[in-house]
């Protein structure tokens, strides 16, 4: 896995780039994530919202929950939720897509004609993901932003003011760039394990649409657990 | 006449030999499937590659287009070794060959148009009119007129190998290999594509290799025919003198009989 990362990499940095399925693919990664990214983020900020007030006000601290709904997605819950719902949503899609051009010779086919793999189905997705993630977690934070200011402000009462002036005493750019390092770094353990998944689909998980749903499946599990696991040596290194 | 014409060229190495096989050995999971394959082909030759399902011609193939690489042995097209090949060197001997898939390999996200523009899109300069012209040719001259806007998924199987062969002759190839060309197709179907390969390799004389478990039909079209049975060509010649083959073997093969060596329990 770290070789084909490696040669996806090498790819990425020497030209040419295939535009044409770049955009196609930020489209399919990106745009097309948008909905679901739009509908979690707000009902995860909503939620933070109501736990976070509930919590703060034990101790007289309400006063707190803007940048504590702030700081809870941008650090953590945006870049992770977002990895992992575009996992989902994408992540598999585009093991499957791979997958099935690798049963049906597709892949093949196009090393025969004298094109390299990596640069038609591997290198737009890595780039596609690469830029996508950073703005859906951003689209991600400030909708989660405004669930957590729809609860906290305009259900439970906390000044408007207050949410946003204590969050902006209390949220700097280094924390926001710790959102957007832990997103880029997501981006690539998707497009890496779910390509590779795709690619090698029947050598490791068998042919056929077993194999597609199998390959499928580890990919999306695979991914899910890097992310989580990578989440943590990441904070542990930025605290 | 025209095949006597089609080999008439010599190979890069002054031979005649398009491509030479050298005693070639590969396994998968410890299972040999090619035990010491040797076989030769002449330039503009058409060879047909028979032989019980299973038993690695599809493998063979593929390690003459340089897909897979052999444990032991050789695969010397136009004299270079594929299996020693890399990088552009590699391209640029991949870029002679075409490979018709038993499946066709048709890109499902693009029409039968693109598919065919595919190569000469993505390898050369060509303006989208000079493109376009030459799309329409070839899907003319496969039958397929009509049917350019269209997705692999919308036409039937028959018409997928027609616009796959189609995209890998656009290209102008030396050499072509299919892989059973006519499978899953119905018998019309089936001897049209046999009659297309017939009329495409009179034309262009490419070097081809035809998988093909269509016997009979098959025979009328190629040069020679090789039998691969349990890793090794146990037998090739003109098709008449294999038709006429006194080993047992071949005989079952040709004429499909259930008694003989080889056990259909």
């Amino acid at each position: 896995m770290g070789l084909f990362l490696a040669q996806a990499v090498f790819y990425c940095l020497i030209p040419p780039v295939k535009v044409s399925r770049l955009v196609k693919q930020i489209h399919f990664i990106g745009w097309q994530s948008l909905v679901v990214i739009l509908l979690t983020g707000s009902f995860t900020g909503m939620v933070l919202g109501l736990q976070g007030f509930y919590t703060l006000n034990r101790f007289g601290s309400e006063a707190f929950l803007g940048p504590m709904v702030a700081l809870s997605l941008i650090k953590e819950m945006g870049p992770v939720i977002t990895g992992l719902m575009v996992t989902g949503r994408a992540g598999s899609a585009v093991t499957a897509e791979i997958g099935i051009m690798r049963i049906s010779d597709q892949i093949d086919a196009l090393t025969l004609m004298g094109l390299n793999p990596f640069r038609y189905l591997i290198v737009p997705n890595l780039l596609a993901a690469l830029i996508a993630l950073p703005l859906l977690t951003a689209v991600f934070d400030v909708v989660g932003i405004m669930g957590g200011y729809i609860v906290g402000v305009k259900l439970l009462g906390v000044g408007s003011g207050t949410y946003f002036g204590e969050m902006a005493n209390y949220v700097d750019l280094s924390e926001v760039a710790e959102g957007l390092y832990k997103s880029l770094s997501f981006g690539v353990i998707i497009a890496w394990v779910c390509c590779y998944k795709g690619f090698y689909t029947g050598i490791h998980t068998g042919f056929g649409a077993e194999g597609v749903s199998r390959a499928t499946t580890q990919a999306v599990v695979f991914s899910s657990v890097l992310i989580l696991v990578w989440d943590y040596f990441m904070t542990s290194i930025m605290f | 006449m025209h095949r006597e014409a089609n080999r008439a060229g010599a190979g890069a190495d002054g031979s005649a030999i398009m491509i030479r096989i050298e005693d070639l050995h590969r396994s998968f999971d410890g299972v040999p499937v090619l035990k010491g394959v040797s076989l030769a082909l002449e330039k503009g030759e058409l060879l047909a590659l028979i032989g019980r399902s299973g038993y690695g011609k599809s493998v063979l193939l593929k390690h003459i287009a340089g897909l897979l690489r052999p444990d032991s042995g050789r695969v010397l097209i136009d004299g270079e070794d594929m299996a020693v090949l890399r990088g552009s060197r590699l391209t640029k001997l991949r870029e002679r060959l075409g490979f018709l898939f038993q499946g066709g390999a048709l890109f499902d996200s693009m029409t039968v148009f693109e598919n065919v523009a595919f190569p000469l899109r993505e390898k050369t300069r060509m303006s989208n009119e000079a493109i376009r012209e030459r799309v329409m040719e070839e899907l003319s001259r496969v039958g397929l007129s009509g049917a350019e806007e269209k997705y692999p998924s919308q036409i039937s199987g028959g018409m997928q190998k027609r616009a796959a062969l189609a995209r890998e002759l656009i290209s102008e190839p030396e050499i072509m290999l299919f892989d059973e060309p006519t499978t899953g197709l119905d018998p019309i179907f089936g001897h049209a594509i046999l009659k297309l390969i017939d009329d495409l390799h009179r034309r262009l004389g490419f070097t081809g290799i035809l998988v093909t478990h269509e016997i009979h039909k098959v025979f009328e079209i190629v040069d020679r025919v090789a039998f691969l049975h349990e890793g090794r060509v146990q037998a090739q010649g003109p098709p008449d003198e294999i038709l006429a083959s006194e080993d047992a073997l071949v005989r079952q093969f040709v004429r499909g009989e259930i008694e003989g060596p080889v056990s259909v329990e």
